[in-house]
């Protein structure tokens, strides 16, 4: 397409394999038996846990509370018994207080028609109340709380507030169904998020192996009068880091260590809308999400509204099973996702895709030592140098590492996949970051 | 699920581009055997029997310091194999065998292990080699074998052509203005096919073009092993850029800058003033195709940015120009590469890129 924007530099090119699952319309994912809801869902502080083992829940019932501005609560998915409270490894490998719940009794939603809320009549301060209350977060895999993103600081102003499209996570077309299947919703989140913010402009970028959805938003957006730019990107990871969108859309640089917000700018992911629409409209906290389940060892990929807590085997279960043992399976997209070995590993708030990879697709190698062929530094998006930046995390020099930007990696992995010496680069960079953070103490 | 011990556990990203180190050196050793079997074919069967002691003796080195540094085995990276390869080719047909052996032994044992084995050494262990056993054995490595493909009255050996204008030049009081009009002048044999094509260039350019061109670009002349068909090296180079191993940012840059300068100051030896330099006559004698195409853009050896490449392949550029037309030394690749090999940390200092969102004028001014 002739206009679509990128940003300058670095990126990579994964083969995008969405065609798997990009035309399977989203359909809900059977609700087991019994469901694991951990307490640390989000970026911030674990949620304080709220119930006790043989108590009652219902649907929607707080679990965990907010225990502090960076945290959000956790709602019940089902109506049931807490049968156990235990610790449960999460996909990116860290522990969690879990609670266990067992079905039982009657769903309050599920099934039965919701009354629409008017929400015109509240203010941009009740609406993030409802925000905060309902347990959003940012629904593309960083699971920032939403209500801290939309409280402005003072003195700065949100004068652009832009729908992430982008998906630019290979093989994950959740949100490309959704701006499909979901546009209505989709506007009236946009609305919502509009009141609170109340940005000069609204804009949505979508990349271009999705010219359907691009045409979709833009025909509905005219009929809807809604002032929202659509504006189509060219295919290039990672794109949907929203520093690199705001920069692929307006040509500013979010100043290293700073937020989208100093440039006058909020991000959200089109299916975080989705759920701000759904937490105001029918005070529905965040307690199912969108997974796409796919991968070259999965016999039938779809695209499943799942409760939180669904151990992801079910979900392979329900895709027809593996055609063949899988090399890797995934939680996330495979570019940031993490690698799971446990098949009841569940769900949570940042779980975007389940995927069962074949070797072929992996692509794995034996590391060999650096060859300088300066592929990571072109690949990096924002103009790093991962391989000298990797040898002073390596050699425990982190103030050097800092130095070099180590604290400004976006953990895109557009590094690690294009190094031919298969050196794990994002991967020390990443736990880089977190030595230098504890080593200042 | 009893499998699961089987799975792969790694952080992200989990899925990686199909390139590995082995895949990209296997690849370099696929793009030389072009220019490998015509060098078999020119100089005959003992060609191979060279190849295979380079790269026989290249790879029992790997071995062996692999072993000894307590490594794993590193050879089936194929960066001993390729090592050896090159070493070979940049080798005069009829060499004694001690020689390739003590070319690898160097390049391997000296140039790449001493510092670590495989993307350590800071100078290209190929071209090490090479300048180690031509200052050794300097005798062997000048004594040049005509290839069979030529019409030459001694078929056995000869002088390559920047080696015969070399000494032709010394006190040069000649008529010739130029290098190819010396060796027509000279006498130095040329095959049929060359004049063949010559006459019929002539009928479409008219009188004005000189023979031996043709010879010097399919490679019916004198030379090391892989290094006389320029057309073969660049059918090679042509799989390496599409397999995007190697940019155009080294090669071309090195090819630009020597061609300039030998167009402005290669007629002088010959008395013809500025401007008279016979660009490509330079371009396809000696070594310069390996060279620009796959010995300078050797990743481990060369810098990190496209900038700091460019930078790289000028600086080869104008060194090979310096030795080969103002040297004593016929020939200057291997030098003018090896000597820029050491400025690469340098030239990475200085071509760091701006970073994201660090105090840039352009990116914030809005």
């Amino acid at each position: 397409m002739k206009g679509a924007k990128t940003y300058p530099k670095g990126g990579v090119h994964p083969p995008d394999n969405k065609g798997l699952s990009s035309r399977k319309p989203i359909k809900s994912a059977l609700i087991p038996q019994t469901l694991v809801v951990p307490l640390s869902q989000h970026l911030g502080k674990p949620a304080e846990i709220q119930v006790e083992v043989g108590d009652e829940v219902r649907e929607g019932m707080v679990l965990g509370k907010s225990t502090g501005f960076i945290s959000s609560p956790v709602h019940s998915p089902i109506p049931g018994k807490v049968k156990e409270i235990k610790d449960v490894y999460l996909h990116n490998g860290l522990k969690s207080k879990a609670i266990v719940i067992e079905m039982e009794g009657e769903f309050d939603r599920l099934g039965k028609s919701q009354e629409k809320k008017d929400w015109n009549n509240l203010s941009g301060k009740e609406l993030l109340d409802i925000i905060t209350e309902n347990g959003i977060v940012g629904l593309g895999g960083a699971t920032f709380p939403s209500h801290v993103k939309f409280s402005i600081p003072k003195g700065k102003k949100a004068e652009l507030f832009v729908v992430n499209g982008v998906e630019c996570e290979p093989y994950l077309t959740i949100d490309h169904r959704l701006m499909l299947e979901k546009t209505d919703e989709l506007f009236e989140g946009i609305k919502i998020i509009q009141r609170i913010l109340q940005p000069e402009r609204i804009a949505i970028g979508i990349e271009e192996n999705k010219p359907d959805a691009i045409e979709h938003i833009r025909k509905r957006a005219d009929e809807a009068g809604l002032p929202l730019e659509v504006v189509s990107l060219k295919l290039k990871y990672p794109q949907g880091d929203e520093k690199l969108l705001l920069k692929a859309l307006t040509g500013r640089e979010v100043p290293s260590g700073g937020l989208p917000i100093d440039i006058g700018a909020v991000v959200s992911n089109a299916g975080t809308v989705f759920s701000i629409y759904e937490a105001v409209v029918f005070g529905k906290p965040l307690i199912e999400r969108l997974v796409t389940v796919s991968g070259g060892a999965i016999k039938d990929p779809a695209n499943l509204k799942v409760r939180i807590g669904t151990p992801i085997g079910e979900l392979i279960e329900e895709c027809g099973g593996f055609t063949e043992v899988p090399e890797k399976i995934v939680a996330g997209g495979p570019m940031t996702g993490f690698a799971v070995y446990d098949l009841d590993t569940p769900v949570v708030k940042g779980t975007s895709g389940v995927l069962a990879l074949t070797a072929k697709e992996v692509n794995g190698a034996s590391r060999t030592n650096c060859i300088s062929c300066g592929r990571c530094i072109e690949a990096c998006p924002i103009s790093l140098n991962p391989t000298k930046i990797f040898k002073h995390v390596d050699h425990l020099e982190y103030e050097a590492a800092v130095e070099l930007g180590l604290n400004d990696c976006r953990e895109c992995g557009s590094c690690a996949f294009m190094c031919p010496a298969h050196i794990p680069l994002a991967q020390g960079i990443k736990l880089g970051k977190r030595m230098a953070r504890k080593k200042k103490g | 699920m009893e499998e699961k011990d089987l799975r792969l556990i790694e952080p992200a990203p989990q899925i990686h581009h199909p390139d590995s180190t082995a895949r990209i050196m296997w690849a370099v050793v696929v793009s030389l055997v072009p220019a490998g079997a015509w060098g078999v074919y020119v100089f005959g069967a003992r060609v191979i029997a060279v190849l295979a002691v380079s790269i026989i003796s290249s790879m029992a080195a790997e071995f062996v310091m692999a072993k000894l540094m307590g490594k794993e085995n590193t050879l089936y990276d194929g960066s001993a194999f390729l090592t050896g390869v090159l070493i070979g080719f940049n080798l005069p047909p009829g060499i004694p065998y001690f020689v390739p052996i003590m070319a690898s032994l160097f390049a391997v044992i000296i140039v790449k292990w001493t510092f670590g084995g495989l993307g350590t050494n800071w100078m290209n262990p190929a071209l090490a080699g090479r300048v180690f056993v031509f200052f050794s054995w300097t005798g062997h490595m000048t004594n040049w074998t005509m290839p069979r493909t030529m019409n030459a009255v001694d078929s056995v050996s000869g002088a390559s052509v920047l080696g015969f204008i070399k000494t032709g030049l010394i006190d040069y009081q000649g008529a010739p203005k130029g290098p190819m009009q010396y060796l027509n002048s000279k006498g130095y044999p040329q095959s049929s096919t060359d004049a063949s094509v010559t006459e019929w260039l002539r009928g479409v350019f008219g009188d004005g073009v000189g023979g031996g061109y043709w010879d010097l670009f399919i490679g019916n002349v004198p030379g090391c092993i892989g290094e006389i068909s320029a057309l073969l090296l660049l059918l090679g180079a042509a799989y390496l850029f599409y397999r995007k191993i190697i940019t155009w940012e080294t090669p071309v840059s090195y090819l630009v800058v020597f061609s300039l300068l030998v167009w402005i100051f290669g007629g002088l030896p010959f008395n013809a003033g500025f401007f008279r330099g016979n660009i490509l006559f330079h371009l396809f004698s000696g070594g310069l195709m390996l060279g620009a195409f796959f010995m300078a853009t050797d990743m481990v050896t060369s810098p990190l940015t496209r900038r700091g490449m460019l930078i790289f392949g000028a600086g080869a550029g104008f060194l090979t120009f310096l030795i080969r037309v103002y040297g004593s030394f016929p020939e200057g690749v291997s030098l003018a590469i090896i000597l820029m090999n050491i400025f690469v940390p340098m030239i990475n200092r200085y071509t760091q890129e701006q970073r994201f969102g660090v105090s840039n004028e352009k990116g914030n001014a809005a």
